[in-house]
């Protein structure tokens, strides 16, 4: 019998899920309470980055993705969702700086990223401030329109057999033995499904308290700036190396750490910022001035730019800023796929692809569940099953 | 100014001017902005104040004693230092505070140089009014292709006629002023397309009964368009437009009930300028982010939620004007200045030290919104007007985001304008969707008062500005004082209701 899936959340991640599980021949229903796309997904830059993760459980998740985004491509075309690998440059502002982010990138190096030195940053970046010491390029860094990818991956889903049903999950159905039989929705409906995957981004922490699994999953709230359309000026994702601290951070106050990078529409991305401060929704202006102040210091013809418009999202991230993926071993049939961060648009489709292994048991997309353990819900349980 | 404000007035034409002058009668400190060089917003706009002994545009005015009036109680105001005018400012965001509010704008009187600073005020009214809402035809991209809106600026602004031969369509009151305006400057208006049946009116006869200034006023413009010969046709619309470098004709049909052109009723008619207008959309892009709840107009829009002292659903924030409904510049004053009263009194300030009962600009108010009310039901927008367009009519025109690709978008479950802008980037250039969004939600989601997209950036801004307000806390110089306008009557400002 084909294993009935139910995936909540119809956010990048989730259309992944969906992708994969409906291309591997389960049955899949997808749900959210909103359209494709419509939450932290639509939020982001598109971010498909090797450059800003330490080796690690992440960074062997994101290596995956990058591989599958191009598969992805492949299949869908790349176009359909502006797939561009444009490349990532790290500037350092000073030689301390340099000389960290070298070795950060020697590390990267040894775990199989490809990372280069450049020592002159204006041949690859014209535009940039005279006077910066160096950097590195990370010619795997790529881009992608996260709306467009969500709906893309979703419509290819949808083409393998998967459904998408609006509604808000209310709950889990579980039979006697306690593994799950459905999911019940606000409206009363219940989805009949041998396993749930959440996949609802920043709000994975109440959908699996819903669910009777309960993951920690917070908001840290980000601001990306959009200037007015230009011709071509900023060819690669350009960014400060602190970013690269900034990612790894706990602190509670605001931190911004300058990306700046060009769109397919001409425009000008500016991110990004990282707030905790719930999901406080309110402009923060001082977060804009900024961000445009970091700009305008790496790219200076910025200064006679104009800012066009601004968004805020909230990304997902667990307490230990590793995304969660894989079965709960509270609620047989519960397989989490939340807690992103502010990379859930690169690491989506090998979260798909690792969510459909761990439905399967076995291998799938060059996803081994077995190589990602670090990333199991376990890690916040005691052996008990209750949270540490 | 040295001592803080307790109040900003974002915006001033009728109501803000209006809510300035009654909360500085009160006693207040007030600091206005607007955008444009001259106080009076779009109603009231005259051409810079060098300029104004050159273009005479008096006779396109209406109610300027009134406005005179405004002008000489705020120039009062700021020779005793408590009103703070900063004409030139256009405010890109506001936010909440601890104590009040800080309005972010920027300095653009020498533009292009710009400078960004911060206005704080514990307390805070939006009067920025409302813009023409256009719905996209084949051709509506066309050069001399103009919003109705945007003739009558270039006539009040700079005496400026945008064409010889012009063809204005759409619907309500707000053609007939312009066709006017045109005509008392040689312009041949050729046709004044108005969408709406005459006898719409008659289902609404109670608040134009009770509103005879509007009345008479209606009756002005018909009598002035019957003189210059301008030809009003009911129920026929401006389907297309063609040209190449200039707009050169246009195709006019008669509407069915619904709003589709009658067949065979086509006719090509020879112009060189186009108004097209449907009305208005409230501008409501510092409200929104402010967390201030909206509600359903008779229009078609959703306007912010006042209540009956024009207090928003944020404590501290107030609206006066065509924010809570588009409804005229003689509604906008007496909500500008009932705004003004309930601020004065969540204050705690005395009593108004002006004459007129309390309840007068309440009242007021309350029958010119029924007016407006039934003008909005009378004027409605054709509800079969997507028919006009072809797959390949451009709709976002920032963005050249087609018909056809909106309808593929909602076909293919997208449901709204924001999600239509995310699939297919209608709404995310230069103008925001300001210009497309109301076609855009209709091409979606028609039957629901349309709610514009959440702007966090009220109006382009250079990062340079903002740069430089992260790296140099504010201190903003007060701007030098400019020529008090010119004072031709003697009237003070007074709670008289308007004619």
């Amino acid at each position: 019998m084909t294993l009935k899936v139910v995936v909540v959340g119809a956010g990048v991640v989730g259309a992944a899920c969906a992708f994969h599980a409906a291309s591997a021949g389960l049955d899949v229903t997808v749900t959210d309470r909103g359209p494709v796309g419509a939450g932290t997904t639509s939020r982001g830059e598109g971010n498909v980055l090797l450059s800003d993760k330490e080796p690690g459980p992440e960074l062997d998740l994101a290596r995956l993705s990058r591989t599958l985004w191009d598969e992805v491509g492949g299949e869908l075309g790349p176009d359909t969702f502006e797939l561009e690998a444009k490349g990532g440059l790290v500037v350092a502002s000073g030689p301390e700086g340099l000389a960290a982010l070298q070795e950060f990138a020697a590390r990267q190096e040894a775990a199989g990223v490809r990372a280069e030195r450049v020592d002159r940053v204006r041949d690859l970046e014209p535009h940039l401030a005279p006077g910066l010491p160096g950097g590195v390029h990370y010619p795997q860094d790529a881009q992608v329109q996260p709306v467009l990818a969500a709906a893309a991956l979703l419509r290819a889903a949808v083409r393998h057999g998967a459904r998408f049903r609006q509604g808000e999950v209310a709950g889990a159905v579980t039979g006697r033995d306690g593994r799950v039989t459905g999911v019940r929705t606000a409206a009363g409906e219940v989805l009949p499904a041998d396993a749930v995957v959440n996949a609802a981004g920043t709000w994975g922490g109440e959908v699996g308290r819903r669910l009777g699994a309960p993951v920690e999953v917070l908001p840290r709230r980000g601001f990306v700036l959009v200037t007015e359309p230009l011709p071509p000026m900023v060819r690669h994702k350009v960014y400060s190396a602190d970013y690269v601290a900034g990612v790894a951070s706990s602190d509670a106050g605001l931190e911004t750490s300058c990306v700046v990078e060009g769109t397919r529409g001409g425009t000008i991305l500016i991110g990004a910022s990282r707030e905790r401060v719930g999901f406080d929704t309110t402009m923060n202006t001082a977060v804009v001035t900024r961000l445009a102040a970091q700009a305008c210091r790496l790219f200076p013809f910025l200064r006679g730019v104009h800012l066009m418009r601004a968004y805020r999202g909230f990304r997902p991230y667990c307490p230990d800023h590793l995304p969660v993926v894989g079965p709960d071993p509270r609620v047989p049939g519960v397989v989490h796929a939340c807690g992103h961060e502010g990379a859930g648009i690169g690491l989506a489709p090998a979260t798909g692809a690792l969510v459909t292994a761990h439905l399967l048991g076995r291998p799938w997309r060059g996803a081994d569940p077995a190589a990602h353990t670090g990333l199991l819900p376990d890690r916040f349980l005691t052996p008990g099953g209750a949270p540490q | 100014m040295s001592e803080p404000a307790d109040l900003v007035v974002v915006g001033a034409g009728p109501a803000g001017m209006a809510a300035a002058a009654t909360a500085l009668a009160g006693g207040v400190r007030v600091v206005l902005l607007d955008s444009q060089a001259a106080l009076g917003g779009q109603y009231w706009r005259h051409p810079p104040e060098h300029a104004r002994a050159l273009v005479a545009t008096d006779d396109l005015h209406h109610g300027l004693r009134r406005y005179r009036a405004l002008c000489q109680a705020l120039a009062a105001h700021r020779t005793t230092g408590r009103l703070d005018l900063r004409l030139g400012h256009h405010a890109w965001s506001v936010v909440r505070e601890d104590d009040g509010f800080a309005v972010h704008a920027v300095d653009r009187r020498e533009a292009p140089r710009e400078t960004a600073l911060v206005l704080r005020a514990p307390r805070l009214l939006v009067a920025t009014g409302a813009y023409d809402r256009q719905l996209p035809f084949p051709g509506w991209d066309v050069p001399g292709v103009l919003t109705v809106g945007g003739l009558q600026a270039l006539l009040k602004g700079g005496g400026v006629a945008a064409g010889s031969r012009v063809a204005l369509g759409g619907t309500g009151p707000f053609l007939l002023p312009v066709a006017a305006g045109l005509a008392a400057r040689g312009v041949e208006v050729v046709a004044v397309c108005e969408a709406a049946h005459p006898r719409a009116w008659l289902r609404h006869p109670g608040p134009l009964l009770r509103n005879p200034g509007k009345w008479a006023e209606g009756a002005g413009y018909a009598a002035a368009l019957l003189r210059h010969r301008v030809p009003v046709r009911p129920r026929t619309a401006i389907v297309a437009a063609a040209g190449g470098a200039r707009v050169t004709s246009v195709r006019i049909a008669s509407l069915a009930p619904d709003g589709s052109p009658r067949p065979g009723t086509e006719r090509r008619v020879e112009v060189d300028a186009v108004g097209v207008g449907w009305g208005f959309a409230p501008q409501l892009d510092l409200l929104v982010p402010l967390g201030c709840a909206l509600t359903d107009s008779a229009d078609g829009n959703a306007v912010v939620a006042v209540d009956g002292g024009q207090r928003t659903t944020v404590p501290g924030v107030y609206a006066a004007g065509e924010t809570c409904g588009v409804g005229g510049a003689a509604l906008a004053v007496n909500e500008g200045r009932l705004a003004a009263r309930s601020i004065l009194a969540d204050l705690g300030a005395g009593p108004l030290p002006v004459n007129g009962r309390p309840a007068a600009p309440r009242s007021a108010v309350t029958r010119q919104r029924a007016f407006a009310r039934a003008m909005a039901l009378a004027h409605p927008l054709p509800p079969a007007w997507p028919s006009w367009l072809t797959d390949e009519t451009v709709v976002c025109r920032c963005e050249e985001v087609s018909a056809g690709a909106i309808r593929t978008a909602r076909a293919e479950g997208a449901h709204d304008h924001r999600q239509v802008k995310q699939l297919t980037r209608a709404g995310m250039g230069w103008c925001q969707g300001r210009m497309c969004g109301p076609a855009v939600h209709c091409l979606t989601a028609r039957g629901r008062a349309y709610e514009p997209a959440e702007r966090l950036v009220a109006t382009p801004v250079t990062l340079g500005a903002l740069a430089d307000l992260d790296e140099t806390p504010p201190a903003p110089p007060a701007p030098p004082v400019p020529p008090v306008p010119p004072a031709s009557t003697a009237d003070g400002e007074t709670d008289k209701e308007c004619p």
